[in-house]
């Protein structure tokens, strides 16, 4: 009797959780990206036959790593009720930055030097836009036109290509259980941030911040400090992005993330994260990228015009942002 | 009035219901609103009297049941298509354009034009008539952003009339004026019962309605408790017939605090913008009530005290650790949290569930290396949830979902987990209906007599005098009077407030 109520208990509370997880993943506005996400992925699986194989699938998810790792990153300053358009710039100063210390110096110094490029680039962002009030959007815009300077500066407009070092490839190039170490990478930072996000204290202040700043603030909270850790690790994340493709191809160039910016913005919003902060999700951000992977994916598997790709994705753009806009227009 | 015998009223309800979701909102209400009269609706949160305004305007449409206009079934499917029939809303939020003046914001939309463009002449001359045609008058190059609300809402009264509203619904239109705003706002109500028009007055100001009103409906739970002539109603037979029990007085017992409990907030000297070398001391266990007209600068001066505003000169000290630049953080951190005065901007994260809002000032005492414990959350919150008698069902909706009341009280309960020495309440009691108000009393006193001090801001006289050991008066920014609060009255306090005004050559 009591080893039955015993069991009966935890077993109530499990079907309990999966009833509600059930409901959420059919509540529109809850799941949002993840059910037309699941049903690309199965329509392509039908329509394609080399799509659903190891080898595409992981190419996808490695190719994706400089986009993931940003907009998992990128996710917490929307959160936080900031934005930031700097990625792309970051990006190539720190793909550059690793490139020429490959050349000059060793790889791991490369590596480390390239990611605090990106780390202080961050911490500028984030003290400009708290500090010196400067609205975001323009702030990040005005240091993504001085970071790539910067990096144009370095090379001189150039390319820099390295390929008398090998071990810098290896961050991008070897295996570990046959999966690509950057995917392995851009899993663990994945997973590190969405766990941040999720359940740290500090995850749940940056909510409250981009919620509403003010009552964070009186709450306790202290909202400069949480949008500066998250502008700072955008920009470190930005950073890894760039180290991470430059080893992949042995060279770097200031313009290469040109239009980063966008398409990880494009990821995290499709993906149901609200621009206007507060409420988002690092696995959204997965999930979005991913979306819009797949369908460049799909298009270049199914032969279609690379045109229509373009289109697609903007569409999905404006209903992405008019979900969010309706959803808050009904819950008033 | 002008109720003729024979005629159908202005608007009629028959059997009227509506659920939202499986919550029942209205059940079977019928009620006669005459044409020339000011109707109220009277009744706790969730008692029904929005929606029921709602859909006379178009807001939402009822379930079951019948709305008739002038005697003829109409079912509008929008605000817009009731203001088509003459009936027009003012809401609590008011749709004015800060940029354009007082005329053009009443004929937006509607502007006499030639060529594309405003005929401006003619515009001043359209809105003089309509100013004419109601009995009040802004100026018409006013600029709304320079306006007290008061005078705003009387351009979307000004607006409705613009556009022939023959009645007109009214939800909770002073929950956000001032005693001096309000006055005005009547008048211009009393100007409009005059014209003939119909007046629909959602309110839970009791003495309002008890003042406007020719009939008063009282709802409960959806229901209809009974519609009739306000002159026989006072407070008492309202609160009994919204309460559905008698309301035994309205303000709890005073128990002094021991004369020797010690000083648990201590401000000296302070000035900051609106705020000028205020010095105060509030004990353990003491409610100081902190009274004054509004611009007196009593929010200001709590503002300064928690270090929302930047303090220029003076400290403040909680139990015996005094700072000269205080900030929000530290000070929750000494013991002080404070409760402000407006819910919506400075208090709730309204995207985020009622646990996270509940936990956020005190989420590091329920977290390991950096990470939250979520069961601890959820025990702790539920438990402070619960002490503060919040009423809601699941814990993980959003905070938005709880009425005004309930979401007052859980922003004590936030402040609880912090287990401060002092609370500052600023308005505590502004837009929660008579229940809530209740229990947010009896939650100060219950609080006070285990040792918190409290200094309670309020421009209901009558709640700073019920519940006050002290009563601090404050004038232009300053400290004018201290008062005994067993022994003050209305009139003293009010007096200390006006003082010298008339003296003071302007």
């Amino acid at each position: 009797m009591n080893v039955a109520e015993a069991e009966g208990g935890p077993q109530q509370v499990f079907s309990g959780r999966a009833v509600a997880a059930m409901r959420d993943l059919f509540d529109l506005r809850r799941s949002g990206i993840l059910l037309p996400f699941i049903a690309l992925f199965i329509a392509l699986s039908v329509t394609s036959g080399p799509f659903f194989s190891r080898a595409n699938l992981l190419n996808i998810v490695d190719q994706q790593a400089s986009t993931l790792i940003p907009a998992a990153a990128g996710t917490l300053v929307l959160v936080a009720g900031g934005i930031d358009l700097s990625v792309g710039a970051v990006y190539g100063l720190a793909g550059v930055t690793a490139a020429h210390l490959a050349l000059l110096a060793s790889p791991a110094l490369a590596i480390l030097v390239g990611i605090l490029v990106g780390l202080g680039v961050g911490l500028v962002n984030g003290l400009i836009t708290t500090v010196f009030r400067i609205n975001p959007l323009i702030a990040t815009l005005a240091t993504s036109y001085v970071v790539t300077g910067i990096a144009s500066l370095a090379t001189g407009g150039n390319i820099v290509t390295d390929f008398t070092h090998p071990g810098f490839a290896d961050l991008a190039r070897t295996s570990f259980l046959s999966v690509k170490t950057s995917t392995w990478l851009t899993l663990v930072v994945v997973v590190a941030l969405g766990f941040l996000l999720a359940r740290s204290t500090v995850g749940r202040y940056m909510y409250a911040a981009g919620g509403n700043a003010q009552a964070a603030r009186l709450a306790g909270v202290r909202v400069y400090r949480v949008r500066i850790l998250a502008f700072a690790l955008s920009g470190t994340a930005a950073a890894l992005g760039g180290v991470i493709d430059s080893s992949r191809v042995l060279s770097a160039q200031s313009s290469s993330g040109s239009t980063l910016a966008f398409t990880v913005l494009a990821g995290i919003v499709v993906g149901g994260t609200s621009i206007l902060g507060g409420t988002g999700a690092v696995w959204r951000s997965v999930v979005g990228v991913l979306f819009i992977a797949l369908i460049g994916n799909g298009f270049d598997l199914l032969g279609l015009d690379p045109l229509y790709e373009q289109i697609s994705l903007g569409v999905l753009l404006l209903l992405a942002v008019g979900l969010d806009a309706w959803t808050r227009l009904i819950r008033q | 009035m002008a109720h003729e015998p024979g005629r159908a009223p202005h608007v009629e309800l028959r059997e009227v219901s509506k659920h939202f979701g499986g919550a029942r909102a209205l059940e079977s209400v019928s009620i006669k609103i005459e044409t020339g009269s000011v109707h109220a609706f009277v009744g706790e949160n969730g008692a029904g009297k929005s929606t029921l305004g709602k859909i006379i305007s178009g807001v939402v449409a009822q379930d079951r049941g019948e709305v008739l206009l002038h005697g003829t079934p109409v079912r509008f499917r929008s605000p817009r298509e009731a203001l088509d029939h003459g009936v027009a809303t003012i809401a609590q939020e008011l749709a004015i354009v800060p940029e354009l003046s007082a005329a053009e914001n009443v004929l937006l939309g509607v502007e006499p034009r030639a060529f594309g463009l405003i005929r401006h002449r003619e515009l001043r001359r359209k809105y003089s008539s309509v100013c004419s045609a109601v009995g009040f008058e802004v100026p018409a190059e006013a600029m709304p952003s320079r306006m007290r609300t008061a005078e705003q809402q009387k351009l979307e009264i000004l607006r409705a009339i613009a556009r022939n509203a023959e009645l007109i619904v009214m939800d909770e239109p002073s929950a956000a004026l001032t005693r001096e705003e309000m006055q005005r706002l009547h008048e211009s109500i009393r100007a409009l019962r005059d014209q003939g028009r119909t007046v629909v007055l959602v309110s839970h100001f009791l003495d309002e309605v008890l003042d406007l009103a020719d009939t008063i409906s009282v709802l409960r739970d959806g229901r209809l408790v009974r519609s009739g002539p306000a002159a026989p109603e006072s407070e008492r037979t309202l609160i009994e017939a919204m309460l559905g029990r008698s309301f035994d007085g309205t303000f709890p017992p005073k128990e002094p605090p021991p004369t020797d409990s010690p000083v648990v907030l201590s401000v000296e000297g302070l000035s900051a913008f609106g705020v000028s070398d205020v010095s105060l001391d509030v004990r353990a266990g003491e409610i100081v009530g902190l009274a004054g007209l509004v611009g007196a600068g009593r929010t200001e001066l709590a503002q300064a005290i928690v270090g929302m505003r930047r303090p220029r000169s003076g400290t403040v000290a909680v139990g015996d650790r005094r700072t000269g630049r205080p900030y929000p953080r530290g000070m929750l951190q000494l013991g002080l949290a404070m409760i402000p005065e407006s819910r919506k901007e400075d208090g709730l994260i309204p995207d985020r569930s009622i646990t996270d809002n509940t936990a956020l000032s005190s989420l590091a005492s329920r977290s390991r290396f950096g990470v939250v414990r979520p069961r601890a959350e959820r025990r702790a919150t539920a438990t402070a949830l619960r002490q503060v008698d919040v009423r809601a069902g699941r814990h993980d909706l959003p905070v938005s979902v709880l009425s005004g009341g309930n979401q007052q009280k859980l922003l004590f309960a936030r402040t609880l987990l912090c287990e401060p020495a002092v609370l500052i309440a600023d308005e505590p009691t502004r837009g929660v209906d008579v229940g809530a108000r209740r229990s947010i009393y009896e939650l100060l006193i219950t609080l006070t007599r285990q040792g918190l001090g409290v200094l309670l801001i309020s421009s209901d006289v009558e709640e700073v005098l019920g519940l006050s050991h002290r009563v601090l008066v404050m004038r232009s920014g300053r400290l004018v009077a201290e008062l005994d609060g067993l022994t003050a009255t209305e009139h003293d306090v009010l007096d200390a407030a006006f003082r010298d005004r008339a003296s003071i050559p302007s």
